[in-house]
């Protein structure tokens, strides 16, 4: 591929070169999800991966929070191992927060009515693997490893849907800021 | 005379589908019948436990259900003296195949129909079980949640606080995980706890300097994956005293967490100086002999009841519920047939926001 030209074809982070962040410490891991909850909207679909205790459910949780706390409302995001989904309501639309850990097929998602809310609302997977090939193609995916020390992650986002790229660039131009 | 309150209890708001009769009995109830399809392995919130989240799944298992309650029971629907069913909060699909079932008996019947919300179904437990009295201090540890609640009345609720992130359950659950112990965590890990030294590892007491009842488990993981992280490091594997080391540290400081939080939330409670102070603990974590023991201590030195009811009525089922209902019903509290089913539905609206972690969350 040619570097000289400008273009949006291939950026960083889609499909196959994910786009890498470091995360030093749990309290990054919350700024990057305040930063992103505004500006999702229904329809947006966010991947997250990762193994236990890699920082999916305070990643969402920061961005529910985030989202919640705009309109002025504070309510607890427990974690939805247990019951699968958890519903807020964020204005015009919801947000849904899954865990299908315990899903055993592809099947059970479409039974938690999540392909319709993939669809009408801002929806957060975790362990987005079971939803095997139901995963919508228009999701940013993003994959929490560890980092060199305890409380670090390396975050990789990668995506197919062109209208991550767009908003991936604004997070680095909103990282350099902060340099 | 009037033949003693029995109600028909259904439950269907998560994994089990289930249905119960109960009685009136004095100041108690007293349990006919309780039948869970389905039914999951106790208190496992984690790994292996298939959830059956189809509402038709829920739909065909209900009548089934209800028959076998009232058949056990040896009563027919003419027995009755009205209908329970858990309304919410839960998973839309299954709540709605329980509130169908339920409006549908109640139209058939003319029995008075009474909508209980889950949460209110295992706080009143106690109640059910032992008669008892209002004010009661109630840590309800079942499944996803764990929340402190003043119950006042069987329709007044007061959430002292909770879990910010995890479930103590759910925490015993994914610690076994990650160290290659089996389903359900919480025995599990208790065993291994049994030949472990809970002071070689050092896990943190999150929230222990804060003031409040809030709780937070989730960071017991990180801690919990970088001792074991480092253990394995060491030795090139984790060696049988490694995990049991592990495993002592880390429900020392659950058990640390719990007891610290339960004594302010007995003291708030104490406030309101209640005639027969009781703390009841409804959930799997009562039956960690650690943790109990600890609570057992901390109730005797207050001056308080300790009180954990069986496991089988801590877990989802519907005897709860048609206590539930045998409580509303007894305060002239029923639905008609628009009762709609709730997925959300906090039991105590008015707790104030906490900064960053706030109160109400479905199911929370």
């Amino acid at each position: 591929m040619s570097h000289d030209t400008p273009s949006l074809f291939p950026h960083p982070g889609h499909a196959s070169a994910p786009v890498l962040f470091a995360l030093p410490s749990a309290e990054a891991t919350a700024r990057l999800a305040e930063w992103l909850a505004p500006q999702l909207g229904p329809g947006d679909v966010l991947l997250l991966e990762g193994e236990i205790g890699a920082g999916k459910t305070h990643f969402a949780r920061s961005l529910i929070q985030a989202r919640l706390s705009a309109d002025g409302r504070h309510e607890d995001v427990p974690s939805p191992t247990f019951t699968l989904v958890q519903v807020y309501e964020a204005g015009e639309t919801e947000i849904w927060h899954s865990d299908l850990y315990r899903l055993t097929s592809a099947d059970e998602a479409i039974e938690l009515g999540l392909l319709d809310a993939f669809e009408t609302a801002i929806c957060l997977v975790e362990w987005p693997d079971r939803l095997e090939d139901l995963a919508p193609p228009k999701a940013l995916s993003l994959r929490f490893l560890p980092g060199s020390q305890p409380d670090s992650r390396v975050l990789a986002l990668s995506f197919t849907d062109l209208r991550w790229a767009v908003l991936i660039d604004a997070l680095q131009l909103e990282r350099l800021r902060d340099v | 005379m009037s033949a003693p309150l029995t109600l028909l209890g259904i439950e269907s708001s998560c994994d089990d589908t289930a249905a119960a009769v109960v009685r009136l009995a004095g100041d108690r109830g007293l349990i006919l019948s309780s039948v869970v399809a389905g039914q999951t392995a106790l208190h496992a919130a984690y790994g292996g436990v298939v959830p059956e989240i189809a509402a038709r799944a829920h739909a065909e298992r209900v009548d089934l259900c209800i028959e076998e309650a009232l058949d056990k029971a040896g009563l027919g629907l003419a027995d009755l003296s009205g209908i329970a069913v858990t309304a919410g909060p839960g998973l839309i699909g299954g709540v709605l195949a329980g509130v169908m079932c339920a409006k549908g008996i109640a139209a058939v019947t003319g029995l008075p129909l009474v909508g209980v919300n889950h949460l209110a179904g295992h706080a009143l437990t106690p109640r059910l079980t032992d008669g008892l009295r209002f004010p009661y201090l109630i840590l309800l540890v079942s499944g996803g949640h764990c929340q402190f609640l003043i119950v006042e009345d069987a329709v007044s609720f007061t959430r002292l606080g909770g879990t910010i992130d995890d479930a103590p359950g759910e925490a015993f659950d994914k610690t076994a995980k990650l160290l290659g112990l089996p389903q359900p965590g919480g025995p599990a890990v208790e065993s291994e706890a049994r030949t472990g030294d809970p002071a070689r590892f050092h896990f943190p007491r999150p929230l222990l300097d804060r003031d409040g009842c809030d709780m937070s488990f989730s960071g017991l993981k990180t801690a919990l994956l970088r001792a074991r992280d480092q253990a394995v490091a060491e030795r090139g594997g984790l060696a049988i005293q490694d995990r049991a080391d592990l495993c002592a540290g880390f429900q020392a400081a659950v058990r640390d967490v719990l007891v610290a939080k339960s004594r302010r939330a007995i003291a708030r409670y104490l406030e309101l100086a209640p005639a027969e102070p009781a703390f009841a603990v409804a959930g799997g974590v009562a039956a960690n002999s650690a943790v109990r023991a600890a609570l057992e201590t901390l109730c005797t030195r207050e001056g308080v009841r300790f009180l954990a009811p069986p496991l089988p009525l801590c877990t989802d089922n519907a005897a709860m519920i048609a206590w539930a209902g045998i409580e509303r019903l007894e305060r002239g509290l029923t639905d008609g047939l628009d009762l709609s089913a709730r997925p959300r539905w906090p039991l105590d609206d008015r707790a104030a926001p906490l900064l960053g972690a706030g109160k109400k969350g479905a199911k929370a």
